[in-house]
């Protein structure tokens, strides 16, 4: 497979709306079969390139192949080999679940011949056997999740964009929908998907890591983890949590400190002569150590290392406002770094109808 | 062009309409609804103006001069009063339109034959109503005293005398100059400008506002499919509402239909054309539904109710003012639909208008046909 053409080409590609760069020269190769994951906060420019990949938003400048065709030159012929999926739910709330369908299978020309098998099938990958008469407004956040995936991939696409398909689902239907991604890469299918949430961003074959427009880093999650951090990881669980990480911020041969759940996690020049440099350094100012270990990074760490999420957390947030345009949704997603599991909880709440 | 993607799209938006109470309102509810209003509510005949009489003589010859005024469906005597400043009052407060004072003198100087004048005074702040009523008052005078000279002549054993010159009057087409029959055809034209236009004003930008659209422009159909698709569940009801406008105007309002059935359908595919592109592209432009159908209102049916010949005759209109109802689609229609109702002249006959919806027609359907891109911006 690695022989074969790459899926998507993008070659320095830039937009920017007014004196704001939303995309800053990026470039990056997806192959066929892959699981290619972008991840980045909130605003750092996921949705907007992936709607410069589905031709929806003209490229400043710079260049995208999709199935080898140039989404600026071609937009029409890159849609016949696109799903789309974007962020916001855009099915026809007002239509049912079959006349969705039927729809979307009409605007993708799926042949008559093909038109049952295809619609059944996505019923049957939605879960939505007997919901066909019901109005799509009225289904759970979950299978409207499935239906919009079902919808985008009727016409049997090569290449699948996915704009943070899960979030406002639940844990559950967000396992189910991986799954249903899993299986479409091994058919063939070119899988690019957008996501903040840390765990979904380990099912990705290959990450690139984006912030404020620029890709930050690139590679398979191991190498991201193995390649990333400069220096050592420590786990650091302590009283005054809150207290503590002020004080490490200044401290000597500390790099960067941030909470994790109940825990504090620290970047550091060398893992041997910090820990008891910070065990020290604590207890000088009243703060008693429970427990502290060098521990491997996860995807997280090198997430929050790489951007600069942690340390302009607000600045980030106007940011955003001016980044991606229509997207309401995920406001809650910044606050989802402090979850280690990468379950963002306030996420899931606000997306349930 | 993609058949089946056209089929879906329009398929699409009839359910679309069919599952939304306010369209259905619209389509249902707003033809019959103007042409009560319009049928009832406006009417430029002006008949039973409110008259007040000071008679200062009350002699059997005043009185016979009011009676005049009492008979004639222009005018409704609703009372007499006993002074002049009672008078002013009822025309200050509204009462009358018409203060009729008839002097003391009125008899006697009949009687030995002098000129006699009687004051009629007039509420000029509606100028129509006021010139109207002038002429009405001054026919009625003068009618009276054709009978008195008559009557005066015959007296001195003159025979019966003849009257030089009179008008025979017969007024074609619409009979009776009922003015309801001259509004029913335009009422059908200003209900297809709003339904057409409001209603398709809404179609695409309610797709940008509900997150729709960005799904829609991301699968291979195009924009003019996109277009097609959306307008055509709107040319079958277009089409089915001015029928039901034209079957409420003959079989409620009694006002014939004396053209061709052709020459009616064609016109109005003709204008639904004009006026559905119209809605279309202020509805890609305004990308929000208030904007679009606040626009489109503003655009259709204005003009259409102020200068398309509906409310104000165009001929008496100021020459610039006269200009610019070219521009008004509705005017070529309402011209077609008033000759098919009342009319019945050949079709021929209205080649100029039917070439100024033509050209409409092609003009802003190729403009829709182009306004719209499948991009976000």
């Amino acid at each position: 497979m690695n022989g074969a053409p790459p899926a998507v080409v993008v070659r320095d590609l830039v937009k920017r709306f007014g004196d704001f760069v939303a995309v800053d020269n990026i470039s990056l190769e997806a192959r066929p079969g892959e699981i290619f994951g972008f991840l980045g906060p909130n605003g750092a420019g996921k949705s907007t390139t992936i709607r410069m990949l589905c031709g929806l938003l003209l490229p400043t400048s710079g260049q995208a192949l999709v199935a080898g065709l140039d989404v600026a030159r071609e937009p029409e012929r890159v849609r016949q080999n696109i799903g789309y999926m974007s962020q916001k739910f855009s099915l026809y709330n007002d239509l049912k679940v079959i006349e969705n369908l039927r729809f979307f299978a009409g605007m993708y020309s799926v042949p008559a011949a093909d038109l049952k098998e295809r619609i059944d099938w996505a019923i049957d990958m939605a879960g939505l056997a007997g919901r066909e008469q019901l109005l799509t407004g009225t289904l759970a956040a979950g299978w409207k999740q499935r239906l919009a995936l079902g919808c985008a991939v009727l016409h049997r696409p090569p290449i699948v964009f996915l704009d943070e398909p899960t979030s406002g689902v639940d844990p559950i239907s967000r396992r189910l929908f991986w799954e249903l991604i899993h299986r479409m890469a091994d058919d063939g299918v070119t899988v690019f998907v957008t996501t903040h949430y840390m765990d979904e961003a380990e099912y990705c074959n290959r990450l690139v890591l984006i912030d404020r427009g620029r890709i930050v880093a690139s590679g398979s999650p191991l190498e991201l983890k193995e390649k990333s951090m400069a220096g050592d990881l420590l786990l650091l669980e302590c009283d005054q949590v809150g207290k503590a990480l002020e004080e490490l911020q200044g401290a000597p041969g500390v790099t960067d400190a941030a909470i994790f759940g109940n825990a504090l996690h620290l970047v550091v020049a060398s893992a041997q002569s910090a820990i008891p440099q910070v065990q020290e350094f604590l207890a000088t100012r009243g703060i008693t150590v429970s427990h502290i270990e060098k521990i491997r990074p996860s995807l997280e760490d090198v997430f929050v290392s790489l951007t600069s999420l942690n340390r302009d957390r607000d600045e980030g947030d106007k940011g955003e406002a001016n980044r991606d345009q229509g997207d309401k949704r995920d406001k809650g997603g910044t606050k989802d770094k402090g979850d280690p599991t990468g379950t963002a909880v306030t996420d899931e709440k606000k997306g349930q109808p | 062009m993609n058949w089946n993607r056209l089929c879906a799209m329009a398929r699409k938006e009839m359910i679309q309409i069919r599952r939304d109470a306010r369209s259905i309102g619209i389509v249902i509810a707003m033809p019959i609804v103007m042409m009560f209003a319009f049928g009832y509510g406006v009417s430029f005949d002006t008949k039973h103006i409110p008259v007040y009489v000071y008679d200062q003589e009350k002699s059997q010859q005043s009185q016979d001069f009011v009676k005049r005024f009492q008979a004639s469906v222009y005018f409704n005597v609703v009372r007499t009063v006993q002074s002049y400043p009672e008078l002013v009052r009822a025309i200050d407060r509204g009462d009358c339109q018409i203060g009729l004072v008839v002097p003391p003198d009125f008899s006697s100087k009949l009687l030995s034959g002098q000129k006699v004048s009687v004051q009629a005074i007039f509420d000029g702040t509606d100028s129509n109503s006021a010139s109207l009523g002038m002429s009405y008052t001054e026919a009625v005078a003068q009618a009276h005293s054709q009978q008195l000279q008559l009557a005066w002549l015959r007296g001195r054993g003159q025979g019966q005398p003849r009257l030089p010159v009179s008008v025979d009057a017969r007024t074609w087409f619409n009979e009776n100059l009922e003015s309801m029959v001259t509004i029913v055809p335009g009422v059908v034209a200003m209900v297809m400008a709003v339904v057409g236009t409001f209603l398709t004003s809404l179609t695409v930008a309610r797709e940008w506002e509900r997150g729709t659209m960005e799904q829609l422009i991301s699968t291979p159909v195009t924009p003019l499919e996109i277009m097609l698709g959306k307008l055509a569940p709107y040319v079958v009801i277009g089409l089915a509402d001015t029928s039901l406008c034209a079957v409420m105007g003959v079989w409620w309002f009694g006002v014939p239909f004396r053209g061709h059935i052709w020459v009616f359908l064609l016109s109005t595919l003709l204008f639904l054309i004009v006026v559905l592109s119209l809605g279309y592209f202020f509805s890609v432009v305004a990308k929000t539904q208030l904007a679009a159908s606040q626009v489109s209102l503003i655009a259709t049916f204005l003009p259409a109710f102020l200068l398309s010949g509906f409310m104000y005759p165009i001929d008496q209109m100021p020459a610039v003012v006269r200009g610019i109802t070219h521009v008004v689609p509705a005017r070529y229609y309402m011209a077609i639909l008033r000759n098919v109702f009342l009319k019945g002249s050949p079709a021929l006959t209205m080649w100029q208008d039917f070439a100024g919806l033509a050209i409409f027609a092609t003009v802003l359907g190729l403009a829709a046909t182009r306004v719209f891109r499948k991009k976000l911006t």
